[in-house]
């Protein structure tokens, strides 16, 4: 479903050059969950972004249901594929109500039945009809990010690229939009790109998953491999060690990897 | 555990705001001796506003009262803004959850630093960057001398927050009150910052309330844990024993997170009872009330 062949992404000129992702491949199967896993400045986050349209600067090849994209991507590739902030506070529109922002792409699609169609994705993503004139102030945090689930999917894309989707949220919303994000897929045969720092979540959620630092993988293994604890690089072992809960003599010999 | 260094009785904040009056913490009391005191709930449980009672930074129209708010003989709720002054920052010091807010942004970290221990001691600002340096180093900051003169926008998250903490540090507090000190941070730079407090504690002797939400956290790093609820404290344990917690709130959170070492088809919600806001609550493995 995914390729992406070489992926470079570099921000900045001459000497201040910052290159974020440095050649990076790796591919999804249809119907897959793959995780993307790092720290904060791996590059995780921008590889998505590159691939979703927001970041034109990058070099490489991506390929998305056999289409090549280019630096521009078209009305149809945004029909295929949707993405999914991190934050669910920064991603609504204050202003905007819910019946809002979820009749936006319709409009923009020329899609009929906008009416069925939003009423259908509240129920689906759990918030029911009641919830379609309000505000995002007057919603949740889990509420707003069911909304920024419904945005995604009123498209019908077969492709949901997730950044960080419940980092902000209390561990049983948590819960609640990881569940809701599973039986989607289970529905709609979705495919699903995950980038998070939590290890527990995406041995919940992928089948397969690649670390990423300073821009590179470090390492790409199943999700048996992981809940197992077996990591063939060191830099893995230590994220995986880190995430096991505080423990002093492991805290001490943490190192920095470059 | 000794003479508690902070003993706490029937705590409440609340809010008269236009739709009424909000209660964040409703009675509530516990004590934190020279150990490291785990305060876990989600958000709007009144777990920060209960830390930023003590050092009385709840400002109007919110509302602290407390039956008894005793620090080291000091009695919180009685001494006047004088006297909280001496102790807020020199004898309780509080370490926020993200430091791009808690810096001034105009002024080099190493600065900052050394105001914080200008202020409470008398001494010259020779010495005082000397303090400084030493803190920096203290807190793992590699080359102290180069970050003392950098801004708060050229030093990463987990930097700056080593930053903060040396900066709340450096007047060697007795109590640390830390709201979520690394859920900003990477994995590795939090078990390296918790290592900091690990050894403030072990070493010096030094209490620390910890804020999380991450139970897991708590329960690795803590030796005890409050359980907040709706401004109420559900349960309090053993962090060892959290695992065991015998709260039914305690209890679903614990089942909502997903596992890394086994696969669940899928997560369990919480179901939130209404009895829980005022029912009865667990005290080391018992009901009570």
């Amino acid at each position: 479903m995914i390729e992406v062949g070489n992926l470079e992404v570099s921000f900045g000129e001459g000497a201040a050059v910052i290159r974020a992702v440095r050649g990076i491949s790796f591919e999804v199967a249809a119907g897959e969950t793959f995780g993307l896993v790092g720290e904060s400045g791996s590059g995780k986050s921008t590889v998505l972004r590159a691939l979703s349209g927001l970041n034109p600067n990058w070099s490489g090849a991506m390929h998305v249901d056999g289409q090549a994209l280019g630096k521009r991507r078209s009305k149809a590739f945004h029909k295929l594929v949707q993405m999914v902030f991190q934050d669910p506070y920064g991603s609504l529109h204050p202003r905007h109500t819910v019946d809002r922002v979820l009749a936006e792409p319709l409009a923009i699609h020329g899609m009929v039945d906008v009416d069925r169609r939003i009423e259908t994705a509240l129920v689906e993503v759990g918030l029911g009809p009641a919830f379609r004139f309000r505000y995002p102030h007057q919603l949740s945090g889990g509420q707003r990010q069911r909304v920024a689930i419904a945005r995604a999917l009123i498209l019908e894309p077969k492709v949901l690229l997730l950044d960080e989707p419940t980092s902000s949220l209390d561990v049983s919303v948590q819960a609640e939009i990881l569940n809701l994000l599973q039986r989607l897929k289970r529905e709609r045969g979705l495919t699903f790109i995950l980038v998070t720092h939590n290890l527990a979540v995406v041995a919940h959620m992928c089948d397969r998953l690649a670390v990423m630092n300073a821009g590179r993988i470090v390492e790409e293994m199943d999700v048996a491999e992981l809940r197992r604890g077996e990591a063939s690089e060191a830099y893995t072992r230590q994220l995986f060690n880190a995430s096991l809960g505080y423990n002093r003599a492991r805290a001490r010999e943490l190192i920095t990897f470059e | 555990m000794s003479q508690p260094l902070l003993s706490v009785e029937g705590l409440e904040v609340r809010f008269h705001t236009p739709k009424g009056i909000v209660e964040a913490v409703r009675g509530i009391g516990f004590e934190v001796g020279r150990e490291k005191l785990g305060i876990v709930g989600e958000s709007g449980s009144g777990k920060t506003m209960t830390g930023r009672s003590v050092l009385r930074l709840i400002r109007p129209p919110g509302e602290v009262r407390a039956k008894r708010m005793v620090f080291d003989g000091n009695d919180l709720e009685a001494i006047d803004e004088v006297a909280m002054r001496e102790i807020r920052g020199r004898r309780i010091a509080m370490v926020m959850q993200d430091p791009k807010f808690s810096l001034n942004p105009v002024m080099k970290v190493g600065d900052q630093i050394a105001e914080a221990y200008l202020v409470h001691r008398k001494v010259g600002a020779e010495q005082a960057r000397k303090r400084t340096l030493d803190m920096l180093a203290a807190v793992k900051i590699r080359d102290p001398a180069r970050v003392y003169d950098l801004y708060p926008h050229e030093v990463s998250g987990g930097m700056g927050q080593r930053v903060m903490m040396a900066m709340m540090l450096i007047p060697e507090p007795d109590l640390l009150i830390a709201d979520e000190p690394t859920s900003a941070l990477d994995v590795t730079v939090s078990m390296q910052v918790l290592a900091i407090l690990d050894d403030l504690v072990t070493q010096r002797g030094m209490g620390l309330m910890f804020i999380s939400h991450d139970l897991n956290l708590v329960a690795s790093f803590c030796d005890r844990v409050i359980i907040m609820y709706a401004g109420r404290i559900v349960e309090t344990c053993k962090a060892s024993e959290l695992k065991q917690a015998k709260h039914p709130y305690t209890q679903g959170l614990l089942a909502s997170l997903p596992r890394i070492d086994r696969p669940v088809g899928e997560l369990s919600v919480l179901s939130r009872d209404p009895a829980w806001r005022d029912g009865p609550v667990v005290v080391d493995g018992k009901m009570v009330g």
